[in-house]
Parts: C-alpha cells; structure tokens; sequence
C-alpha cells in the first residue's frame, strides 16, 4: 500500500557546502539526516521561484546528503546563484527505492547525469557485501560525473563510453552491459550456481529503454529509474500517471522493477507535460 | 455482502465512492486504475475549452490534519479531453463525472456542449474552486445570481446529460445559493469544494509555502463541515448529492450518506491511504452494513435521526 508520510511540509536547510563538478554541475551538500535510500528522490524548493523534483547524489546515512544538479532551467540556475548558508526547502525522501541482497553483483549503466544517483547507489551496495560495475556513459570527457569518487569504491569498476570517444569507448554505454553480461555468462557456464547479478539503469529513457531489451533477452534482472513530470511528488496530483497501467511513477517508482515498466505503452516512447498533454521522446 | 449500489440522477453506481475531482484524474489509465482498485465512479479533473496552465510548485503540502492545494485547475483543453473519453469509454466500467470550469460565466455554455458530445454520464460545474481568485475574481457560488446563471447556461446546452453544481462552503449561506441554483434547474449537487483558502508559513524562511501563497483546504479537519453542509443542502433542495469533504474511511462516508448524500465523493483520503483506499473503504462500510443489518445501503441516505 502507498501510505504517504502524513506530513510533507518543507524543512528549510542552510547549504553546507558547493562542490563544482563541471561547468554547469554543482554539488550541493545538506547537513540533515534525509532518511533516503538510492533511488528514491525529494522536492527542492527555492520560494518564489519554483519547486522540482530531484535525485539524491548520496545519502551517508549519518546526517550528511548531497544533491548535483545541472543548470539547466530557472530554478536550478538560480541554485547555482546561491551561496555556502543560503536556505533551500527539502521535503522527502518520496518514492521507491532500487531493491538488490546483499552480496549481489550490481551492474550500474548511468546515462549523463544518472551517474549520481548510482554513485549512491554504489556506495549503499558496497557496503552490504556487494560487487559493482559501474558502467558510465557521457557525450564527452567534461561531461562525465563522478568518475574520480567511483574510482575510489571498493569492489568497484569503472567503465566509460563517450560518443567522442574522448574518454574510455567510443559510443553508447550499452554495449559495455552487453559484453559484461557476454563474459559473465563465458565465465559461469563451468560453474554450478551464478552469483546473482542485477542491473541498475538511470538516464534517459530511451537508453534505459535499450538496457531493458538487452536484460530482457538475456533474462538478467534490471531496475529503471522512470522520470515523469511531477507536481506533488506523493500520489496526488496525478500528473505522472503510466499509461495504460495508471499507476503513479512518484509512489510506484521512480525505481521500478524494468518488467513493471515494460507494462506501460509510454516507456521510452512518451512522456506528458504540466498540463497532462503527451509528447513522444 | 451488503448491495452497496446506488442511483444518482437516473446513473446506477456499483458503490457510492466517486474520484473526487482535481484528484488523479488527468488521464483514462488513471480512472481505469481508480475503479480497479474499487470505486464506483470517476470525476475528471476540470476541463477547460483551452489550455489553462495552473501554478507554479509548491501546489499542494499536507499534514495529518487537512491538505493545503492551489494547483490553479491546469488542463490542455477540449482536444486533450475528447481523447482520454475515447479511451476510457473502450474499457468503460463504471460511470465518469465530467467536471467542466471557465473563466467567465458565459463561457460555461461552450466548454458545457463540448463536453456533452462525449457522453458523460454526468456533467459537474466548478463554480467553486477559491485557489484562481488572483486570475477569476471571487468564484460564481459565491453569488446566488452568478451560480444560477451559470447552471442555466450550461443546464441550455447539453441536453439530457444531468447537472450537478459543486458548490463553495466559503459563503454566508449555502443554502440560500443551494436553492437559487436549483430553482436554475440543478440536477444535483457536490458539497463542498475545499475551504478557505487557507496560509501555510514556512518558519525558517518566513514565506507562504505553496505558490500561490493561499490554497483550498481539505482533509480530516473539513469532514464537519462538509457534513453539515450536506445535510442542510439535502433538506432545503431534496436534491441528490455527492458529499465530499474529509472522508478518509468507511465510517466518515456511511456519515456523509446519513447527513443525505448519495455519492460520496473521495479525494485527499487518498493521500492519506493511497489509491488503495476505495477498496479499502467499500470493505469497511460493507462490514458496518454486515454488522448493523443494513441489507441495502442505499436505505441509510438522508437516515440522520432528527
């Protein structure tokens, strides 16, 4: 059942700290226990300006999380104005979290800016036993995230694409998945039980698209973070509705299982506007 | 199992739950995933001819008490509509409200006739909703002239499709408004659209936390409220009524049928509980029935002893 937290007020948070990834990414750290798990995500708040929903770049679990955020429209450029102790509004953690055992082997295919949110997700999974390849995917070298923080997780390897080829392989991220998968299998076929593997995908959706297809053929489990206009983030509102399933991507997801997603007409095909308007990707 | 339907304005209802408008409610997967998890019928969010855009975040924050929204009523407009009918009368199972709004009175007229091609069971004026008074002006049931203009407007334009007023509690004397718009010819009534507007403040940084600054309330803290409301409308007009305010259970909906509704409409119980709660709460009133010998529900609509 989707019982929201009967109490989604804000709490206003002095910004601890700004970390400049690249020229259009900053980190934004919040001294405050967010309670989150990877996956799930909050509404940040600038009053007056506008409120939007936004992954968790990390969570420590012990008071500290971050959030990296692109400026791209008013109100996160207006958050890249903002200084070290100028209040945001956080209200969440909303949504589903990504699910794996501990001791999983967890394949990470972050597109653009999904690498945060599966640095996260890294951090959590390595620290419960877990074996990560985290595969990355970026138009070019300065547009990469988080490559140095990765590098230094335990039981963690990096792989990267970029569509230059400036760094690691030249193209899509996906056939990294596709021969990781190729190799795991090689290696399992002379032993009795395969350790299981799950495969993370954040990014757009039309590549979260191609990683589910290519899971779904090779029958290895995946998760997707589904992205849709949000206005309440708690099961309201009802602008993040699936079509022809109807659920609401802000309490049934974002992180879902892909076979959930796959239900829906609209993955990776279209998504709908503030007004309930589709559009195709 | 106690027999839970009902009639409202000549439409059969499996169950007296309605998808309170502005809740879910923008697309057909949505209502078919409202009536899949048991309610009896549907309300759309309002329809507009054009686009109307609606307000910029924070729309909506809540508590354990009540639910503070100024969404400002966005749609896409008539084309939007005529799709998601198409689609939700393919796997049609169970009626739909179509609840229709403008920003002038005479306006009501076009938005009403359009609506009215695409069959609704029953079509819902907003007169009421108080979060686009910066944009509209104080709403039309607010005024007993303007409420019963409007009902005579749209009642001209569709035809047989029944009409329901959904009415505003923040006036001087509902029933005064109640009885003018059902001399206009009102089929029906939904009391009450959320009250207020209301102010929430954000401490720390000492600003109105929604967008607009104020928003409707409702929630837990206006079933009082709503109940009267209902049924003192319900004596005045001996019209039927959905009653919608605060109702979270089966219990709080079983009161709003004694006060005199005949539908009860749910829409914050589903922050509160989730899309779930139409089950939820049909099992609820069904054990009630069970336990106090109600064979049919339908026979404790307007039973408040008084």
């Amino acid at each position: 059942m989707n019982v929201a937290k009967h109490d989604t007020f804000p709490v206003t948070l002095p910004i601890k700290k700004i970390i400049r990834e690249t020229p259009h990414v900053k980190t934004f750290v919040f001294a405050y226990d967010l309670k989150s798990r990877p996956g799930q995500f909050i509404n940040i708040w600038i009053p007056r300006v506008d409120e939007k929903p936004m992954s968790i770049a990390y969570d420590s679990g012990k008071g500290e999380f971050w959030l990296t955020i692109f400026a791209v429209g008013d109100m996160t450029k207006k958050l890249h104005e903002m200084k070290v102790g100028d209040r945001v509004g956080i209200r969440g953690p909303f949504g589903k979290a990504f699910q794996y055992e501990p001791g999983d082997h967890v394949i990470t295919v972050g597109g653009g800016y999904g690498a945060a949110p599966l640095y996260n997700l890294a951090m959590e999974a390595t620290s419960q036993k877990c074996t990560v390849d985290f595969i990355v995917g970026a138009r070019s070298s300065e547009h990469l995230l988080y490559t140095d923080r990765v590098k230094k997780i335990r039981n963690t390897k990096l792989h990267i694409a970029t569509d230059d080829g400036s760094v690691g392989v030249k193209g899509y991220n996906t056939p990294i998945l596709e021969k990781l998968i190729a190799d795991m299998k090689k290696t399992a076929a002379g032993k009795k039980k395969l350790k299981k593997t799950i495969v993370f995908a954040v990014g757009p959706e039309v590549m979260m698209k191609r990683v589910s297809d290519i899971c779904f053929k090779e029958k290895v489990a995946c998760q997707v973070s589904v992205e849709r206009y949000m206005k309440c983030g708690f099961g309201v509102c009802g602008n993040c509705c699936l079509d022809d399933t109807g659920i609401t991507v802000c309490t049934e997801g974002p992180a879902m299982d892909h076979k959930k997603a796959r239900k829906s007409v609209d993955f990776g095909v279209a998504h709908r506007d503030a007004v309930g308007r589709k559009h195709a990707y | 199992m106690a027999d839970l339907s009902v009639t409202f304005c000549g439409v059969e209802f499996r169950n007296p739950l309605v998808l309170a408008s502005g809740v879910l409610g923008i697309t057909a997967s949505s209502f078919h995933h409202v009536i899949e998890s048991g309610a009896g019928g549907v309300t759309t969010k309002s329809l507009w001819l054009t686009e109307h855009k609606g307000h910029p975040n924070p729309v909506m924050i809540a508590n354990e008490h009540y639910m503070l929204n100024a969404v400002g009523v966005p749609d896409a407009g008539i084309e939007k509509a005529k799709m998601e009918m198409a689609e939700y009368n393919k796997r049609k199972r169970a009626p739909i409200i179509a609840n229709i709004i403008a920003g002038r009175k005479a306006d009501y007229g076009e938005i009403a006739e359009e609506i009215a091609k695409l069959h609704p069971d029953i079509i819902e004026v907003n007169i009421s909703c108080p979060n686009v008074e910066d944009e509209f002006g104080k709403p039309f049931a607010c005024s007993r002239d303007d409420a019963s203009e409007v009902c005579r407007e749209v009642k001209k334009r569709v035809g047989r499709v029944p009409v329901i007023v959904k009415l505003s509690p923040n006036v001087t004397s509902i029933v005064e408004i109640a009885k003018a718009v059902a001399n206009a010819g009102a089929d029906g009534f939904c009391c009450i659209n959320t009250v207020g507007p209301g102010l929430a403040i954000d401490l720390e940084s000492r600003e109105p936390i929604l967008a607009n600054r104020v928003g409707g309330i409702s929630g837990p803290a206006i079933k009082p409220l709503a109940i009267r409301i209902v049924h003192e409308v319900s004596r005045a007009t001996k019209l039927p009524i959905i009653g919608t305010g605060g109702v979270t259970n089966g219990r709080d909906a079983l009161e709003m049928m004694m006060a005199g509704a005949t539908l009860v409409g749910v829409g914050t119980a589903v922050y509160y509980r989730g899309v779930e709660v139409f089950g939820l709460m049909t099992k609820e009133m069904d054990e009630w029935c069970r336990v106090n010998k109600v064979k049919k529900m339908r026979d404790l609509i307007g039973s408040m002893h008084s």
